[in-house]
């Protein structure tokens, strides 16, 4: 379906159930090589499925997956030595050394004993992990364990890196780091597929995204595609008092279509929107008029929460996986336009 | 910047016996290295059977009447294997533990033989019986103890309860997976080897009970792998009770192996 030489992970029409519990109904993916892939969607989406099938761990029901040409079903053996897997809960053994964990992985990719060493040091020392290399995991802080994870992930130098939500519960220096590791594992010619709940960690890292929602597709393509398929922009008002917050919301669901997004937080309320400069000043008036007071009002550019709110119409007020709709999306602003 | 990761198209070599072999060592001497890192656990698990040697040498065993000779040398081939079969209630606990935190997930996506997860693990079992088995021959020295048969059947004692021992770590792994969860795994091990270890020839004479619980307490295996490490070592080596135990064994070893290889492929966490 797309070329071996630029597509490292294919996926066609993949099919998963558990009892009567439908995980995927139907999904395909192409991730390109070198370039990172995000899979978006709430919890029990799919994504760990996915994953899951793709690192010879499931058996899909249906339809067809390879990585790096190899099938999972069939070439699973060959499959497993391109691969690299990191996951959510950092699967590094806490008895062990940083240096002996990451020796076994390599043991275990049939590495030869002096290479296995040699890989080892590398991946402590880009880890900034030397220095605690002879130490038990179990005194590593919740940032080194889940350097480690990856690193460990790294020693058999995978062709395709596949990440479960791997900044899930890191504070935001270490998030930050692993950023910066999936980079210049990219830049590398890594090929990274990984999943996230985090919109602005698909936006940061992303080249293609692929949203599912309960076990299906439901939208794909770039960060600015999909903010595209929005077909418009955000209006966005942030009251002084939280008591405004409802009166501010009906006044801004007029300027707008779809859902009106509420954080009660940071006191905002947002709903995309079509109406232009104009619509904003009306918006401000009719808010100025009904004595609410303002600590801001604009149009932007819509973030991933948007899109995503808008492709699976979960409105603000009905959050069915408070997750996504806590994240605060403050640095896709800051970071991204 | 080194390029530490920078992917390579690996060789993708066929699984021979001797990947498979450095694979299990592999995981083995993590297995052990886990164990000496918890030294709690090797503490009380040393100090348990000691006690036991100590309870029945010295509170019950006046009480017991046992056929030829002395009780402490009726009670120490009870105490060996006692020892390899509760001490594999931690390979239960282990599979479940490594199950539960995604350990097994890892092993599952890498290029390594599979069976080299659980033959690592009761290799690790076997090199701690072996260490256990001996601290409790030291033990029974030192409370009266003695060899009686050849060098070549006391030898073989060891060698029959120890390989008792290994065929049992499979049922444990076995326990492990198909519990999942390391606190039932801890529980759900000991009670069938409660009624192993109680309803046999262990401490007490089968004789003396109730002829009901006779049949089982003399044909149960654990009952027939201690009468045959007994008759061995007390020099009146009885043939037939060791080809029985060495039947059973077996028989657990291959059915176990078939039960834990089974469950592991389908294991998912």
């Amino acid at each position: 379906m797309s070329d071996p030489t630029t597509s490292m992970i294919e996926a066609v029409g993949l099919e998963k159930s558990f009892g009567s519990t439908r995980a995927l109904a139907g999904v395909d993916l192409v991730a390109e090589t070198a370039k990172v892939l995000a899979l978006l969607g709430p919890n029990g989406a799919g994504k760990t499925t996915i994953v899951r099938i793709l690192t010879t761990l499931l058996l899909p029901d249906a339809g067809h997956a390879s990585v790096a040409g190899f099938d999972v079903v069939h070439d699973a053996r060959s499959l497993r030595s391109v691969i690299g897997l990191a996951g959510q809960f950092a699967a590094v053994d806490e008895l062990l050394t940083g240096r002996e964990n990451l020796e076994l992985v390599g043991r275990l990719y049939h590495l030869s004993k002096t290479e296995r060493v040699r890989r080892s040091d590398e991946v402590l020392e880009r880890f900034g992990l030397s220095f605690a290399a002879d130490r038990l995991v179990k005194g590593y802080s919740g940032g080194m364990r889940r350097r480690l994870d990856l690193g460990a992930s790294l020693v058999g130098r995978p062709l395709v890196l596949i990440l479960d939500e791997p900044t899930t519960g890191l504070d935001p220096r270490t998030r930050n780091d692993v950023w910066r590791f999936i980079e210049e594992l990219v830049a590398e010619g890594t090929t990274v597929l990984l999943t996230t709940q985090y919109l602005e960690e698909a936006d940061h890292l992303a080249h293609q995204i692929v949203v599912v929602d309960e076990g299906m597709v439901i939208a794909r393509g770039t960060a600015d595609e999909l903010k595209d398929q929005m077909g418009g922009d955000v209006l966005e008002a942030r009251v002084a008092r939280s008591a405004d917050l409802e009166a501010a919301a009906e006044i801004i669901a007029r300027f707008g279509e779809g859902p009106t997004q509420i954080d009660a937080e940071l006191k905002r309320v947002s709903i995309p929107t079509r109406e232009g400069p104009s619509g904003l000043i009306s918006a401000g008036r009719l808010l100025d008029d009904k004595g609410i007071g303002l600590e801001d009002l604009g149009i932007r550019r819509p973030s991933l929460d948007d899109v995503f709110l808008s492709l699976t119409g979960h409105g603000a007020g009905e959050q069915p996986e408070p997750e996504i709709l806590a994240q605060p999306s403050y640095d896709a602003e800051r970071s991204h336009s | 910047m080194t390029t530490v990761a920078a992917p390579m198209h690996p060789v993708i070599a066929p699984m021979t016996p001797r990947l498979a072999i450095s694979d299990t060592i592999g995981i083995a001497q993590r297995n052990l290295r886990r164990m000496v890192r918890t030294p709690q656990l090797l503490f009380f698990s040393a100090v348990q059977p000691i006690m036991f040697v100590l309870l029945f040498r010295y509170v019950f065993g006046g009480a017991i009447k046992t056929p030829g000779g002395a009780y402490v040398n009726y009670l120490m081939p009870a105490i060996f294997v006692q020892v390899v079969l509760f001490g594999g209630a931690q390979t239960a606990v282990g599979m479940a533990t490594d199950l539960k935190e995604g350990v097994i997930d890892r092993f599952r996506t890498l290029p390594m033989a599979r069976s080299a997860v659980l033959a690592g693990r009761t290799l690790a079992d076997l090199v701690r019986n072996t260490f256990a088995v001996g601290l409790m021959v030291a033990v029974g020295v030192l409370v009266g103890f003695r060899f009686h048969g050849s060098p070549g059947a006391d030898v073989g004692a060891l060698v029959l309860v120890l390989a008792f021992g290994y065929a049992f770590s499979w049922v444990f792994a076995a326990v492990g997976l198909a519990v999942k969860d390391p606190e039932t795994a801890q529980v759900a091990g000991f009670v069938p080897l409660f009624i192993l270890v109680f309803a046999s020839s262990a401490f007490v004479p089968v004789s003396t009970m109730p002829s009901w619980l006779r049949g089982f307490a003399n044909n149960q295996p654990v009952s027939l792998v201690i009468s045959a490490a007994r008759s061995l070592l007390g020099g009146t080596a009885s043939q037939s009770n060791v080809w029985r135990s060495v039947i059973w064994l077996m028989g657990i070893f291959l059915v176990f192996v078939f039960v834990a290889v089974r469950m592991f492929n389908k294991a998912s966490s």
